[in-house]
């Protein structure tokens, strides 16, 4: 075991990979020399050599059509976009033609290939450097979104991620990268350093795409999240003093209903959250899923919290991200209902 | 010819990754750099055949030799007074960037962007447009708002989004807006608005008007599809709009040959649209000036287009939150062949009787008076993490002309 950064454990990931199969190649806007600008790469290239890591064009449309090309022919693409927000003009190659090789063709072209992207905000890096565009991943038939929480999930499940056969959106939480964040903006900052699963295996592992997991065990309460906003669950859980169990969904398609389900069948309440915008965000599917499987055992309507239906602001940083204060008090309604 | 550009019989094949010349702990080399004497490139006419010019766009248009001299066809644009108010413009520019740059390094904003050694590209061709003109910059041309007239302080109050940002705290600082100075909203985006200003530029014609359009990208920001779209366009609807490509050879870390690929110039991108493509000395204020005049013409007289690359460098970080140590040799800019534009500037006032080394440093000690007094009077409206601040409700509103019930249930439940 070693201690890792969220990004130590991502870059691991990638070497592990590359160091067992050739066909993993890794490109992207600065990835190469540089090792890209959150450092996710450092290395990979002094290490495998340019034609395996290297940079590319400022063209996302190019990065992920020349990686379906090269996804198709047989190579096993880990590309970076370097924000999330950077990856509309991509959009096009990712939801008709990425997510849609396999069916179309009838298996004759496939496209196993991860995209990986930072996303979230709370570095103040106003609209355009702070965007969860999940919600426009997971409506899309043939694509698999996961979104880590933590260093050791992060490195096994892009190991996971680069071995599947089709293709993975990988969404970082940037605000992770480098220490547990629980949303107190005015406290100092922490690092992987003290944290249980900053302690990373060097070697190959995985964690399975499709596998929630419970953070937090508890009885009043499920509280459904993913990436930063785990922590800002399990940090609410404990100053608001309810015993809510915490489910960290990690992959958010395919879902793994049957552990939500089963959580709220025994709390009889659910809470989602997350920090993109309210409408038509993932939080909706889970609300309409929870209402679905779990209607009867219901004691009260499944409630979200998440980020304001408006662009994501600069200055209003933590007025517009659901921290601890937002969560717990929508939490002390909920259990009062 | 490199070990990869080897070409053999067909068989294995190998893949061309691009390198730069040198990295950091090598000799900073810029000898394949081809600098055409100042004043060697002729001047044609506006209405020129772009068939006829293409050689313009693998050449560099100069003006000031390294006498200071203003020499050969594209020299006398500007008066001697109007060449002491770029300098001013430049300067201003420079010590704004340096002010604003400790700012944020003291924690009174996020985030900054500077223009180090690109000062002239944007105060010099801001200098060819008309009021009503809209330029679609990016993130590295405040010189157009410094050289238009723009008060200072609201660009610091945006940088520090205070009580009196005028984009009430919603952009990341350096993001602008200033329409009635001519300068189009900063998306942040890379490339996004090249293809807006075509849009501007052709409504100008639809509407019969007097108006042009400046778009402005980055070498970098050229392999994004937009740029081509934007070129397209251009050239179908033949939109009086100038296309400027700032070249200052780095995309943060990415070599400018990474996105020039197997083209000779990013001038050269224009050719295959039927632009009238042209290079120039982006480090030389005179030149900058003169190529934007007759492009402006070009759009005015409903000619057309005009695509101009500007070759400059990048002496400074892409941001602060950049280091350039990591990917290029420390000493690069000052191996840089085309020199500092301030200094070419000041040297040729000073050449021409115009100017003196006693006038600069007063100058510059009434520059510096200037940005601090805007300074002190922005942060006595507030800074990122004191003082006034923009409101929450500032952050539901402007999202629709009109708030929609959503928004307005989501204000109350944030009790705003």
């Amino acid at each position: 075991m070693a201690r890792m950064t969220m990004i130590e454990a991502i870059r691991s990931a990638i070497d592990v990979s590359m160091e067992r199969d050739d066909n993993v190649v890794v490109f992207g806007e600065d990835v190469g020399y540089f090792g890209g600008v959150f450092r996710c790469t450092q290395g990979l290239q002094q290490k495998y050599g340019k034609t395996r890591c290297f940079d590319a064009p400022i063209n996302e449309s190019g990065i992920v059509g020349t990686a379906i090309g090269m996804a198709a022919y047989g190579l096993k693409p880990c590309i970076e976009i370097q924000f999330a927000d950077y990856m509309y003009p991509a959009y096009d190659q990712l939801t008709q033609e990425a997510a849609r090789l396999r069916y179309r063709s009838n298996g004759e072209f496939t496209c196993g290939m991860v995209v990986r992207m930072p996303t979230g905000g709370g570095i103040f890096g106003g609209q355009t450097h702070s965007q969860s565009p999940e919600a426009l991943f997971t409506h899309v038939c043939g694509l698999q979104v996961v979104v880590p929480s933590n260093p050791y999930d992060a490195k096994g499940l892009l190991i996971s991620s680069i071995e599947n056969p089709d293709p993975v959106i990988f969404l970082e939480p940037k605000r992770l990268y480098n220490g547990p964040f629980d949303g107190h903006h005015d406290r100092p900052v922490t690092s992987w350093a003290g944290h249980p699963l900053g302690e990373v295996p060097a070697e190959h592992y995985s964690v399975p795409l499709g596998k929630a997991v419970v953070r937090r065990k508890g009885s009043a309460v499920t509280i459904l999240a993913y990436g930063t906003m785990v922590h800002v669950a399990e940090a609410t859980a404990e100053e608001t003093g309810i015993d809510a169990e915490i489910i960290d969904l990690r992959t958010l398609m395919p879902l793994d209903l049957e552990t939500i389900v089963e959580s709220v069948k025994k709390t009889g309440r659910c809470m989602v959250v997350h920090e993109a915008t309210l409408t038509s965000g993932f939080g909706g599917e889970l609300a309409a899923l929870v209402q679905e499987h779990c209607f009867y055992h219901l004691e009260a309507p499944v409630v979200r919290v998440a980020g304001w239906d408006t662009p994501y602001p600069h200055a209003q940083e933590w007025d517009y991200f659901p921290g601890p204060a937002r969560v717990g008090q929508a939490l002390r309604e909920m259990m009062e209902a | 010819m490199t070990d990869d550009m080897k070409f053999g019989l067909p068989g294995k094949l190998s893949l061309h990754v691009p390198e730069p010349e040198v990295r950091p702990g090598g000799k900073p080399d810029f000898s394949n750099v081809t600098i055409p004497k100042a004043g060697s490139v002729r001047r044609p006419e506006v209405d020129v055949d772009p068939e006829t010019i293409r050689d313009l766009a693998f050449s560099i248009i100069r003006v000031l030799n390294r006498e200071g001299e203003a020499v050969g066809p594209w020299a006398g644009t500007l008066t001697n007074e109007e060449l002491m108010e770029g300098l001013k413009h430049m300067m201003l520019l420079r010590t704004f960037d340096s002010r604003m740059l400790m700012a944020q390094r003291q924690g009174k904003t996020s985030f900054y962007m500077q223009h180090l050694g690109e000062e002239a590209v944007s105060c010099a061709f801001r200098r060819a447009l008309q009021p009503g003109d809209m330029n679609f910059p990016t993130y590295r041309q405040a010189g157009l708002l410094i050289a238009g007239g723009y008060p200072m302080v609201e660009m610091m109050n945006q940088i520090y989004s205070n009580d009196a940002d005028p984009l009430k705290g919603r952009q990341l600082p350096i993001m602008y807006s200033a329409k009635d100075y001519g300068f189009f909203t900063i998306s942040g985006n890379l490339a996004t608005q090249y293809v807006q200003a075509v849009g501007w530029a052709m409504a100008s014609a639809i509407k019969n008007d007097t108006k042009i359009a400046a778009g402005w990208i980055g070498d970098g920001s050229t392999a994004e599809s937009d740029f081509h779209s934007a070129l397209v366009f251009a050239s179908t609807y033949r939109a009086p709009v100038i296309l400027n490509v700032v070249n200052n050879q780095w995309a943060i870390s990415t070599f400018q040959g990474v996105a020039r690929g197997g083209s000779g110039t990013f001038a050269a991108r224009g050719l295959g649209y039927g632009l009238p493509s042209l290079r120039v000395d982006g480090n030389d204020y005179l030149a900058v000036h003169a190529v934007a005049k007759w492009a402006a013409e070009r759009a005015r007289r409903n000619i057309g287009p005009t695509l101009i690359e500007y070759v400059t460098y990048r002496v400074g970080a892409h941001s602060t939150s950049d280091d350039p140590s990591a990917y290029r040799p420390k000493e690069e800019s000052e191996a840089w062949p085309l020199g500092d534009p301030v200094i070419r500037l000041k040297n040729h006032l000073i050449r021409v009787g115009a100017w003196s080394e006693e006038r600069h440093k007063q100058m510059e000690a009434e520059i510096r008076d200037t940005v601090v007094a805007a300074q002190k009077e922005a942060e006595r409206h507030g800074t990122l993490h004191s003082g006034g601040r923009p409101s929450m409700r500032d952050m539901f509103e402007g999202v629709y002309a009109e708030m929609p019930p959503h928004l307005k249930r989501q204000r109350q439940q944030a009790g705003v």
